[in-house]
């Protein structure tokens, strides 16, 4: 037995290691359950509470719950449009010389810090949608959807726009795997048929990779759900519930960025970390989905 | 049949022009950092501290040590702890506890960066004080998850024969998988631990309220430190013109790093 005492200690360094991954989960809810008591004593109304005025003492996460399922709804509609024509493009379209270039460059540019993109937000973005998006827009003011405006230009619109710009590499990268594992052979017994590209695309290749393609576009939502330092920096932290994308608005992510360090009292701290644990809840949840969607069409591909 | 061509070309168009409307902004990006960011990179840039607000000068190597030892501390935590992980994942027989750890590790990789800064500030912060430690912490929350997932994979990847020969030669389970499977799985663990370098040292959510900023070079790893991506997002929102450049360079140095190190690792170290 004595011979075995090297794997005896390996075996447990690394069995205590892992185990550090459940302590860390349960510890990260028991921190943010246990710091935001005070705030679920009234139970639903934080979450449903729609005023948030931290001087008079009024707590209410709805605003903040609006502005984030709002931007990131919106985000990840605009990127699977966008990333699966890329994805179709880069798998179907571009010669094969392309492929590979374009790709890794995609690649690349999802590695950009989100900071930056912010920073390019507030002095380039921002002022493009004042100047050029938002007088357009305004043609359309007769719907609710796009009836105000800023003199900024730091609006949703603004924040859904960096969020698409962030998330859809992510859907595109994804959304191309799923294509180039569609069979060979399926899509060249189509085109032998007289096929045009479109059918081939149309009946073989969506249907075929249609799983690993929402699995991304699951994933994508996680991220826009909790992104926060490029929408904190482009949305305009105002916490009201707006129908119009072209008014400022605010996220659960944005506002702890924002209000964390200056929140005075232990009830305007617990709201905060009360928000953090919602949020939390929601990414994990869209976060499990997606990723079971792509498990699962690993083990079937 | 012309309806036909038509979809055919309406599908090739409808895929150019997604590329297109995506590219534009995120090439303008890169370029605007490019530009604004060099008018700002002095050797002073590099070397000196930060002027008071609305003060011509200064530089940003507060933030430069900052975000490295931010960094490196974060290393020290999360690479043996995943590394470890990854084996038990990988080189321990299925179990029940396995799945549910790589279940949770899936799930932990969901996790908002924000959410990991409250999490370290409500462990650490609020019993040490604003701390490079407590930032370490918040970027290892994020950092674990990420490397024991490509560990796992990067294990995985290795023949079952090696480790068969291995011990069939009499060789202990400890020697085979820290010999000969780390060794073979090396390259692919190395890029798993540099992309996670490239994306936590762009990281600020987790920073905000744990490494807080210091306009002063830290001199211990218990006290607040700056980061590039803290200095960028404190210097973006401020009312100064010149910040503002000081920004657009911390920006330049900050995506010029992040993606060398990502492009070593596409090149230099995955092996296809």
């Amino acid at each position: 037995m004595k011979r075995a005492r090297g794997d005896r200690v390996f075996w447990l360094l690394a069995f205590f290691s892992s185990l550090s991954v459940i302590v860390m989960f349960t510890l990260l809810f028991y921190e943010l359950l246990s710091n935001s008591v005070p705030i679920w004593k009234d139970g639903m109304s934080f979450i449903t509470g729609m005023v948030w005025d931290p001087l008079k003492g009024l707590f209410g996460a709805f605003p903040f719950i609006y502005g984030t399922l709002l931007t990131a709804t919106f985000a990840i509609l605009l990127s699977t449009f966008l990333g699966v024509g890329i994805a179709i493009f880069l798998s179907e379209i571009a010669p094969s010389s392309l492929r590979v270039i374009i790709s890794s460059i995609i690649e690349l540019i999802a590695a950009i810090p989100s900071v930056i993109i912010g920073l390019w937000g507030i002095f380039v973005l921002a002022p493009f949608v004042r100047d050029n998006l938002q007088p357009l827009l305004q043609h359309l003011s007769f719907i609710p959807l796009f009836s105000g405006k800023t003199l900024s230009g730091l609006s949703m619109l603004t924040a859904i726009l960096v969020l698409t710009f962030m998330v859809t590499p992510i859907v595109a990268a994804i959304a191309r795997e799923a294509l180039l594992m569609v069979p060979e052979d399926l899509k060249e017994a189509l085109y032998s048929l007289g096929a045009t590209r479109y059918e081939v695309v149309r009946h073989v290749c969506i249907p075929y990779a249609r799983q690993g393609i929402f699995g991304g576009v699951i994933l994508g939502y996680g991220r826009a759900l909790g992104e926060t330092m490029a929408v904190t920096m482009v949305i305009g932290n105002t916490p009201s519930i707006s129908a119009s994308i072209l008014n400022p608005g605010y996220t659960m992510a944005a506002v702890i960025a924002n209000e964390f360090t200056e929140a005075t009292g232990d009830v305007y701290l617990s709201a905060l970390i009360g928000i953090a644990l919602l949020l939390l809840l929601i990414s994990l949840a869209v976060n499990l989905v997606g990723r079971m969607i792509v498990w699962k069409w690993q083990q079937e591909g | 049949m012309a309806a036909r061509r038509l979809k055919d070309n309406a599908l090739t168009i409808y895929s150019i022009l997604s590329l297109v409307v995506i590219a534009i902004p995120l090439l303008h990006i890169i370029a605007t950092t490019l530009i604004n960011g060099a008018q700002s990179l002095t050797p002073e840039f590099f070397t000196s501290l930060p002027k008071p607000p609305g003060e011509e000068g200064g530089g940003v190597a507060n933030a430069i040590q900052g975000t490295a030892i931010l960094v490196a501390l974060t290393m020290l935590i999360s690479v043996p702890a995943a590394l470890l992980t990854a084996i038990y994942l990988s080189e321990f027989p299925e179990s029940r506890l396995r799945d549910l750890i790589r279940l949770l590790n899936d799930t932990f990789m969901g996790t908002p960066s924000i959410v990991a800064g409250v999490f370290a500030y409500t462990l650490l912060v609020t019993k040490f004080g604003f701390s490079a430690l407590a930032g370490a912490f918040a970027l290892s929350v994020l950092a674990v998850p990420m490397m024991v997932k490509t560990m796992e994979e990067a294990l995985k990847l290795v023949p079952t024969d090696i480790r068969e020969a291995g011990l069939s030669l009499g060789i202990r389970h400890w020697r085979v998988v820290t010999s000969i499977v780390l060794r073979t799985a090396m390259p692919a663990i190395a890029s798993g631990v540099l992309l996670t370098v490239a994306r936590i040292s762009g990281e600020t959510a987790p920073l905000l309220f744990t490494a807080f900023g210091n306009p002063n070079f830290a001199t211990g790893i218990l006290e607040p430190v700056s980061a590039l991506p803290l200095m960028i997002y404190v210097y973006a929102i401020s009312p100064y013109p010149d910040w503002h450049r000081k920004a657009w360079g911390a920006s330049l140095v900050l995506m010029i790093a992040v993606l060398t190190i990502n492009l070593i690792t596409k090149y230099k170290l995955r092996r296809r």
